[in-house]
């Protein structure tokens, strides 16, 4: 027992019941299905733009780049333009590697002892699973497009069709939202499992893996197994996008929705205060989105402090008889 | 330093775009959900394999259901709770009173952007 | 070191039971660095300078530490994106876990770079965010206390700032600029190390870590000449403080003064000489390394600020810079922003091939190693690898050349002409990868000699591999504290291999003209060739 994933967990099913009772028991669906989707992304938005233009604030005095490969040196030696770049077209390569593919995260090894030798073996599954994480939620995302948009752009619809490439029951299962739980899985079980990771784990790493699960969870229940009324969800999904909200009427929008929505909500607002902002913060970091050519152009540091340092005026007033003796020049004979 | 205020702004401006195209995308219009409109023949029938609200929810089951059971078992009679029977049929016994199939059909699967694959197969009589 | 290697290798890295907010810093004998002297700081007009020791229970701080430190912090936070940024965006993943020398060694999950950086976290949450406001442990925040800086002071001195976990980082945090200001923070308290202030204070009244007075620094570069005339028949007589001369030469102190970066020391200058360099030494700007680096970026900026003063004064057209890690990393990605626009200089262009050194066009200052490889390139040097034929050599990529500059073939390339037998070590311990040598960033102190045994670990056991499977015997580098750190690491883990600075290897290989047939290398050692017919000159 870990009083750092409890709570998550805690936190995440009371939320998830509140939504529920509060929809299926008071009727507050104007609240959980307008009124908080609203305030989210509200919250979401405004925050996320506050966050990053909060880091904007902030100078990057020195350029201090993270150097992983040949510099550009002499002629003939050639240069690691991606991992070492010296110019805007490879800092974008760079950042192109790093953002959309996690380059870095590919390089992970594993260090171990083994017969008194220190060991190390390449790790890729953390690299696979935050692939498999980010890309299947952001497809999921791109599916749920369908909701929000009338008439639904082709692009969507093609997604949705090599999403459900199998063409397995019915309504045909999506992979992405089967991947978005499995890598959701394994991203918790690492932290559960892992001694070390465990250690470090604080309540805020759990609490997202647990909304996500959650959303997941209510997405697939709706989709596969009560085969919720779609059309009524997206006339609310429409009436929020299109700025007239209206809870369907005649028409009853289950329960679990809510839950699945409010989720979301959560989620959403509480996006800009939390890591989750690694997503704006990666195009922001010093170590990556900088060229390695402080040594060709100069990087200006707008708060560079005039500083009084020892001189050679002052070093030779200190040593100047001892520099005559030994025969070294200096500017002013004693 | 080069200053790099523009570029952050840039990309914000991408970001607030992104994550608000649906409300500009539809340009604040309001549509109607769309409401499947009965065929004379299948309100005259006055009775569907299932109850109104049964189907509804699990059309797409019980179509699936009925095409295992023809093509692996060779069975095309099915009985409902009542002792109805029917055949077996999308293009037969289904449109047969849906004779409508783009108003009652398509209408909503287009809204909600579901494709069912049944028609790679099967033909609405009346479009043929 | 008196603890067998077995014992050392026994490595639990099972976390403890309890939280880590609760486990204290050790700082039982060994396990701490010594804190600075009183007269050090008095002279650099730091705060606090008084008498304590990390033992004690009261470190005597000032009464409004608190206020200092949050105000310190807030300040950093303004000046540096790269601190709020890697503040805010650390998702836990654990990459970087397992990617420090000092995790490796010491089995301490505080070495994690991810819980280092949590160290300081915590308190920013506390202290700057909303949610650590609300939700305190919850969401990772704790309130400061002095047990907070303790525990700073202790781990924020296991951490070299060799950057390793920041190339595994997916969002690039880079713990060195973490450590850096934490180190920043504990200055305002008076809280410092004597390995770091003592260099400090000295480099700034001598102009060197060592505090060598101009007039021996001059005998000591005469006493090299003496031992240079021995071995090659030649007599070399370098120029200090010369106005006009072409180009000034700066390298670490550590080479004049302690082997084996003494003889890198006599390979300059046997290299200038064989090439007729217009060049001249400085007394005044007598150190490349600059430890300000771990003090604090004021610090740094007015040590570094020697470098282009003199220059200026002494009218030389560029800098060529010595073989030293972090000198590369303060010359490469702060030296102009801090001290430039060196306009008074020109593009350093190479007097013997003509080449233009684009690459330090605005700082113009080109590293020793560069403007070697490119002699060789255009076959401007004498060589006789052969000389080097006893040595089966392997290259330690020192930390800030390669992960805050990327200098790894032009090393690599002179190695390759000056010996014959090169292996390189594998590719995870090697370039951006390379291990920290373990006593990095001023931790190269005798009383922690257990923490950099142990920090050493993963680069030695790579060095042990080649040793093992093709019998190398001499570890090359480039870095001054690496040729101070590695001969008692190798001692330790890998008897049987040395440490060389590159341009020994050169100076041996070097053919000067008109020099005497060597029997005799940079250490006065035979040469293994000569060794028959050489042995009745030897005294």
């Amino acid at each position: 027992m870990n009083v750092q994933y409890m709570s998550a967990l805690i936190a995440v099913v009371v939320l998830g019941f509140l939504a529920y009772i509060g929809t299926e028991f008071l009727g507050l669906n104007s609240l959980f299905g307008i009124f908080i989707p609203y305030l989210a992304v509200c919250f979401f938005l405004v925050g996320a733009i506050l966050k990053v233009m909060k880091w904007a604030k902030s100078p990057v005095p020195f350029r201090i780049p993270t150097t992983c490969g040949q510099q550009k040196s002499l002629d003939w030696i050639e240069q690691n333009k991606i991992d070492n770049p010296s110019t805007t077209p490879g800092v974008i390569a760079r950042m192109f590697f790093e953002v959309l593919l996690f380059r870095s995260l590919f390089r992970n090894t594993k260090a171990g002892i083994k017969e008194g030798k220190i060991t190390y073996e390449w790790e890729i599954f953390l690299w696979v699973g935050a692939l498999a994480f980010h890309y299947s939620f952001l497809t999921v995302l791109v599916r749920h497009m369908r909701f929000f948009l009338e008439p639904v752009p082709g692009l969507i619809g093609i997604v949705e069709t090599l999403d459900g490439f199998f063409q397995v029951g019915t309504p045909g299962v999506l992979l992405s939202g089967v991947v978005l739980l499995g890598a959701v899985l394994f991203l918790l079980s690492r932290r559960l499992l892992i001694p070390q990771v465990r250690y470090i784990s604080l309540m805020a790493d759990y609490f997202p893996l647990f909304l996500i699960i959650g959303i997941a969870g209510t997405g697939i229940y709706m989709r596969y197994f009560a085969r919720v009324d779609v059309v009524a969800i997206k006339q609310l999904a429409m009436s929020l996008v299109t700025l007239h909200p209206a809870i369907p009427q005649n028409v009853t929008v289950s329960g679990i929705l809510y839950v699945h929505l409010f989720l979301v909500s959560v989620l959403f607002a509480y996006f800009p205060l939390s890591k989750l902002m690694h997503m704006g913060g990666v195009f922001l970091s010093p170590t990556r989105n900088l060229a390695n050519n402080s040594r060709m152009e100069r990087h200006i540091n707008p708060w560079n402090p005039d500083l009084k340092f020892h001189t050679y005026e002052a070093y030779e007033n200190d040593f100047r008889e001892k520099m005559i003796e030994a025969g070294l020049p200096v500017e002013k004979e004693a | 330093m080069t200053n790099d205020k523009p570029k952050i702004i840039a990309g914000l401006v991408i970001f607030v775009l992104i994550a608000t195209s649906p409300v500009w995308l539809n340009r604040g219009k309001t549509k109607e959900a769309p409401t499947p409109v009965m065929a004379a023949e299948a309100t005259a029938k006055g009775y569907c394999v299932m109850p109104k609200a049964e189907m509804k929810a699990k059309h797409m089951k019980v179509l699936d259901g009925w095409r295992n059971s023809v093509v692996r078992n060779g069975q095309r009679v099915y009985v409902n709770e009542s002792g109805k029977q029917f055949t077996m049929s999308l293009s037969n016994t289904c449109l047969e009173c849906h004779t409508n199939k783009a108003e009652f059909c398509d209408k909503c699967h287009v809204y909600a952007s579901v494709n069912p694959y049944c028609w790679d197969c099967h033909v609405d009589p009346k479009e043929k | 070191m008196t603890i067998p290697r077995e014992e050392m290798l026994k490595i639990d890295n099972t976390p403890p039971r309890k939280s880590w907010m609760e486990v204290p810093p050790d700082f039982s004998k060994g396990k701490f660095c010594y804190p600075s002297q009183i007269k050090a700081l008095e002279y650099l007009k730091m705060p606090n300078p008084r008498e304590w020791s990390p033992t004690d229970e009261d470190w005597k701080l000032p009464p409004n530490w608190q206020e200092i430190i949050h105000k310190g912090f807030k300040e950093r936070l303004d000046k540096y994106r790269s601190l709020k940024v890697f503040m805010d965006v650390c998702v836990r993943c654990g990459a970087c876990a397992d990617k420090c020398h000092f995790f490796i060694g010491t089995g301490d999950p505080k070495n994690m770079p991810v819980l280092r950086a949590e160290l300081l976290r915590s308190i920013y949450r506390n202290d700057f965010t909303l949610a650590g406001k609300i939700l305190g442990k919850l969401a990772g925040a704790r309130k400061l206390t002095t047990d907070v800086i303790k525990e700073w002071f202790s781990y924020f001195y296991q951490c070299t700032e060799c950057r390793r976990c920041s190339v595994f980082c997916p969002y690039g945090i880079d713990t060195a600029e973490i450590t850096m200001m934490a180190r920043e923070l504990l200055h305002l308290l008076g809280i410092s190390i004597h390995w770091i202030m003592d260099p400090v204070s000295n480099c700034t009244r001598t102009g060197n870590h060592l505090g060598i007075q101009p007039q021996n620094f001059k005998e000591i570069i005469e006493f090299f000449c003496d031992d240079i005339e021995e071995i090659t028949g030649k007599r070399i007589e370098p120029s200090f403080n010369r106005k006009g001369a072409e180009i000034l030469f700066v390298t670490p102190s550590g080479d004049a003064f302690a082997d084996p970066g003494t003889y890198s020391f006599m390979g300059y200058l046997m290299l200038f000489e064989a090439i007729g360099l217009d060049y001249t030494l400085s007394t005044y700007a007598s150190e490349g390394g600059n430890f300000g680096l771990f003090t604090s970026s004021d610090m740094m900026k007015k040590l570094n600020a020697k470098m282009y003063h003199e220059a200026k004064r002494l009218g030389v057209k560029y800098i060529i810079g010595g073989e030293c890690g972090h000198m590369w990393r303060v010359i490469n990605q702060y030296m102009d922003t801090m001290n430039g626009p060196a306009d008074f200089l020109e593009v350093p262009k190479s007097p013997i091939t003509g080449t233009v050194f684009e690459n330090a066009k605005s700082t113009k200052m080109v590293h020793i190693a560069e403007f070697t490889a490119d002699l060789i390139k255009h076959n401007k040097l004498k060589l006789d690898p052969s000389r080097n034929d006893h040595l089966k050599v392997t290259f330690h990529d020192s930390c800030n050349p390669s992960r805050a500059m990327g200098l790894l073939e032009e090393p690599r390339y002179v190695i390759k002409n000056v010996c014959n037998h090169f292996y390189d070590m594998p590719a995870n311990t090697i370039r951006e990868n390379t291990f920290c040598c373990g006593s990095g960033s001023g931790l190269n102190t005798e009383e922690i000699m257990e923490l950099r045994l142990r920090g050493g670990l993963p680069r030695a056991n790579a060095v042990k591999h080649v040793h093992e499977t093709f019998g190398v015997n001499m570890l090359a580098c480039v870095c001054a504290i690496d040729r101070a750190v590695l001969p008692p690491l190798m001692n330790y883990w890998v008897p049987g291999v040395s440490v060389t600075g590159l341009h020994e290897l050169v100076g041996n290989a070097l053919i000067l003209d008109g020099e005497i047939e060597r029997t005799l290398n940079l250490r006065m050692e035979d040469l293994p060739g000569a060794e028959g017919e050489g042995n009745d000159d030897d005294e």
